[in-house]
């Protein structure tokens, strides 16, 4: 028998079998989850403006601040709990970011401080951050070439 | 035309030990197993020393149970899911018994106890032990994220089982003995989705199957049972669809390890468990006992593995499938 064929009646069984991700359910927590973290931040960047904090220094204070939230609630072991709610709603906003750095850092701690923590610490964020400044980059260009235009 | 089965002649199980995690421990099968760990570093620094420290004390447990000790043991099989099989070997040194290491994925517990009956049964040795462990933590760590990392997991994902079993194979009658074994190949129908591994190894295990039929001239009613190592639930609706495409309904005597261990809704695993410790220690606490019983005359065992690395996965490699069955009956 045909190989392909036999691999295609197979997707196609696989596909009946394989109970679908339920999205609907998924993209409502996802959106509630990450819109209460990033309530959470315009919260935390308000009190700071009201305490009389610079426009300027108000958001990399409130940055810091998501960050240490999302490093602390991984490293006491919450972080996945929550991510299991909120889905992408956990991955998308800064926390995300903080929990993939600090969860591979305590994961590859056993493996030694220089090739273990070290060199697998951005084995997640590493290519958020690659893409994402290749992405500004991208982006800086075609502004400047509109401003000269 | 190749005949995949060998029929054995003299090869007992003269005792088995199974050892699990705490969440294996929370779920339906628990009383059945002989060991829990409700650390699940068992008391060690890493994931690894936890599934080496695991491995190593199933061993002395089935040891202890049939009143052995290392020295007669002729030969190990083992194996484990972590790289170049580190669990068994680092769990294993001290013991001092000449080792045989396999890697067969999900499926090596069976090989292990195919080789091991073949070694005995043919008279190479008095006695083998085969062993497997798998843990969820450094399995998580080696082919998925770290622990703590706020991965969503798809519903056709398994959750890999903390647990290790162990048979020892001897030529001393017991009542209990192997007597057909069936060598699976490789079997590669194009699935690429890491997670869903029931699918890849369901055509595998149908292959197996029908092949253990045909040269035994069997069916399912041959069988009280017909035990497969983690399909769990997509695996399980696809092997079932596949063998009723070819005319077995195995439905009334089909169970899969990965459906059993745990609470499927309670204890959230999504499609079910899976690893080389999910079959390993199913069989070795349950079935095991259901035959030392009497409660279970003749099963038929099929240890299902995905033959895959995580490079394989980036690479862009199909998942293949292996899988090898064990016919294990009463001999009194």
């Amino acid at each position: 028998m045909n190989v392909k064929k036999q691999q295609k009646d197979y997707s196609i069984l696989v596909k009946q079998k394989s109970p679908p991700s339920r999205l609907l359910k998924d993209m409502c927590l996802s959106f509630l989850i990450g819109g209460l973290i990033c309530t959470l931040g315009q919260f935390i960047s308000e009190v700071l403006s009201m305490a009389g904090i610079s426009e300027e220094d108000a958001p990399s204070i409130t940055s810091s601040a998501m960050i240490f939230l999302g490093a602390f609630l991984t490293g006491i072991g919450i972080y996945d709990n929550i991510a299991r709610i909120g889905k992408a709603g956990t991955l998308v906003p800064i926390t995300g970011f903080a929990n993939s750095i600090v969860s591979s850092s305590m994961e590859y701690k056993s493996e030694g401080l220089i090739l273990g923590v070290g060199a697998k610490m951005f084995t997640i964020a590493g290519p958020v951050i690659v893409y994402g400044i290749s992405a500004s980059v991208v982006c800086g260009l075609i502004y400047y070439l509109l401003t000269i235009i | 035309m190749r005949n995949q089965t060998i029929e054995i002649s003299g090869a007992y199980i003269e005792s088995a030990f199974s050892s699990v995690g705490s969440k294996e421990s929370e779920g339906p099968l628990s009383k059945y197993f002989d060991a829990h760990y409700s650390d699940d570093l068992l008391g060690q620094k890493t994931w690894e020393e936890a599934e080496s420290c695991m491995i190593k004390n199933t061993l002395s447990g089935a040891l202890t149970s049939c009143k052995k000790t290392s020295e007669d043991l002729d030969a190990i099989f083992a194996g484990d899911l972590l790289n170049q099989c580190m669990a068994s070997s680092f769990g294993l040194k001290s013991f001092d018994i000449p080792l045989f290491g396999l890697y067969g994925a999900c499926s090596t517990f069976v090989e292990g106890i195919c080789l091991g009956a073949m070694c005995v049964g043919a008279g190479y040795a008095k006695s083998v032990g085969a062993i497997t462990s798998s843990h969820f933590c450094s399995s998580q760590k080696q082919y998925r994220f770290p622990l703590e990392y706020g991965e969503v997991r798809t519903p056709t994902s398994q959750w890999t089982v903390t647990g290790s079993g162990c048979v020892i194979i001897s030529q001393k009658e017991t009542d209990i003995q192997i007597s057909k074994v069936t060598v699976g190949k490789i079997v590669d129908l194009g699935v690429t989705d890491a997670n869903n591994m029931g699918a890849a190894m369901a055509p595998s295990c149908a292959d197996t199957l029908l092949s253990h039929f045909k040269s035994t001239n069997t069916d399912c009613d041959d069988y009280d049972c017909i035990v497969t190592g983690d399909l769990a639930y997509v695996g399980t609706d696809i092997l079932l669809e596949l063998m009723k495409k070819e005319g077995y309904d195995i439905r009334k005597k089909h169970l899969d390890c990965g459906s059993m261990i745990f609470d499927k809704d309670a204890q959230k695993v999504d499609a079910g468990g899976s690893g080389c410790g999910c079959i390993a220690s199913v069989f070795s606490g349950y079935f095991y006992k259901m035959m030392k019983k009497k409660k279970l005359g003749k099963i038929l065992l099929i240890g299902t593995g995905a033959l895959m690395s995580p490079s394989s996965v980036l690479l862009g490699e199909p998942i293949c499938g292996i899988s090898h069955a064990a016919e294990i009956e009463l001999s009194r």
